[in-house]
């Protein structure tokens, strides 16, 4: 059920502010959600001044100043630093997306760079969320090719047209931008599948060498695990991919139709 | 960990509090207060059609109730809450058919819902005074 409010545990308190670099002539401010499974406390926001002339231009790179310089205890995924990978995902200026792929001066409000991590999840420490269930959804719509036909000798053969049915869905890194903006899934992902694990479902749908159509939508047909989607579009405007789940879902509900006429 | 002795509670994230609101998703969310009221409104026709049936006093009693200021205000409220509404059904309508989800469409589509319906209810309005005179 939507609960608009935080729990106790979770309200936010004022954090600490820390010094500003010394002698650094451009600062950007960035205020960033803290918290510590280890001190018993609630969560707060901390302040911190980052020296742009030494410092590169992307959040990420903000993150990796204040962790290297004033804070090492700031905690928080990254890998690929490219747009590939989908670890550093989290909330910049009230918007999910990655924090290497998008330059701190696009997300200034009011002239500060705030940082949260993926919203209404449960939170590991600090910009880490536990995607625990995120990751079992993606598993429970069997994200592989699914055959009756014996396999061939060779690979499975598809032509230039059915493998364009992919464009558009294959190019998604699993960063969860999407699911945690969709107010759907913030009140029922227990039983909503999501955007991202419905855009794959879509992926498979579409495939012309799968065999297991009717399973899939079978497993989809579901007041819940599909139909919680009210095309809200959060997901498609947050997508550092520019991939449109909330059409992938469309078309979905689409198919379901279309089987029973 | 899995193994550790005693797990802490942990914190759920900020969601409504921090999320940045969208142009679409807003109109999502009055699709859904509309709707709502819609479903309120109904009560007062129902109370209408009841007063309508029963004695020309409790007619009268609630014609004098829908004409004034509240009343009004009320009918006016309920009028553009019918539009919106029935216009984001139309819009989940096109929706249906696979259209209207590119980046400016949507846009297009949300803003379109909401000046149509605004407009509408004026126009309907300013018909409804002209023809009652």
């Amino acid at each position: 059920m939507a609960e608009f409010t935080l729990p106790k545990n979770s309200q936010i308190t004022t954090g600490k502010v820390w010094p500003k670099p010394a002698g650094a002539k451009k600062l950007t401010e960035f205020r960033i959600y803290r918290w510590n499974p280890d001190d018993g406390r609630n969560p707060r926001i901390d302040t911190y001044y980052v020296d742009r002339e030494d410092c590169g231009p992307m959040v990420l790179d903000g993150l990796i100043y204040i962790k290297n310089k004033i804070d090492p205890t700031l905690t928080f995924r990254r890998s690929c630093r490219e747009g590939v990978c989908g670890s550093c995902a989290m909330n910049i200026g009230g918007t999910n997306t990655l924090a290497c792929t998008k330059g701190m001066d696009e997300v200034l409000v009011k002239g500060v760079v705030n940082v949260y991590p993926l919203p209404h999840m449960p939170v590991v420490k600090d910009l880490v969320p536990d995607l625990t269930r995120f990751y079992a959804q993606h598993a429970s719509i069997e994200p592989w090719l699914q055959t009756d036909t014996a396999a061939p000798e060779k690979e499975w053969r598809q032509s230039k047209e059915d493998r364009e049915q992919l464009d558009g869905l294959y190019e998604c890194i699993l960063c969860a931008c999407c699911s945690t903006s969709c107010p759907s899934y913030w009140w029922n992902g227990d039983r909503y599948l999501g955007p991202a694990a419905l855009l794959q479902a879509t992926r498979w749908l579409k495939d012309s060498r799968d065999e297991r159509t009717g399973a899939r939508l079978d497993n989809l047909e579901d007041p819940f695990r599909l139909y919680r989607c009210h095309t809200i579009m959060n997901c498609a405007q947050a997508c550092p991919k520019s991939l449109n789940p909330a059409k992938a879902i469309a078309e979905v509900k689409k198919m379901m139709v279309e089987r029973h006429i | 960990m899995a193994d550790s002795p005693s797990r802490v509670e942990r914190p759920l994230s900020p969601h409504l509090q921090i999320y940045r609101p969208l142009f679409t998703m807003v109109m999502s969310i009055v699709h859904r207060i509309t709707g709502i009221g819609l479903y309120f409104g109904m009560v007062l026709f129902v109370w209408w059609l009841l007063a309508a049936a029963s004695t020309p006093s409790a007619f009268a009693a609630y014609s004098w109730l829908a004409g004034s200021f509240i009343g009004l205000l009320v009918l006016f409220g309920f009028t553009w809450a019918m539009l919106h509404h029935a216009l984001g059904g139309v819009r989940h309508f096109i929706w249906d058919f696979i259209h209207g989800f590119g980046p400016q469409e949507r846009m297009l589509l949300a803003k379109a819902t909401l000046a149509g319906s605004v407009t509408l209810t004026i126009v309907l309005w300013i018909i409804g005074l002209a023809v009652k005179g």
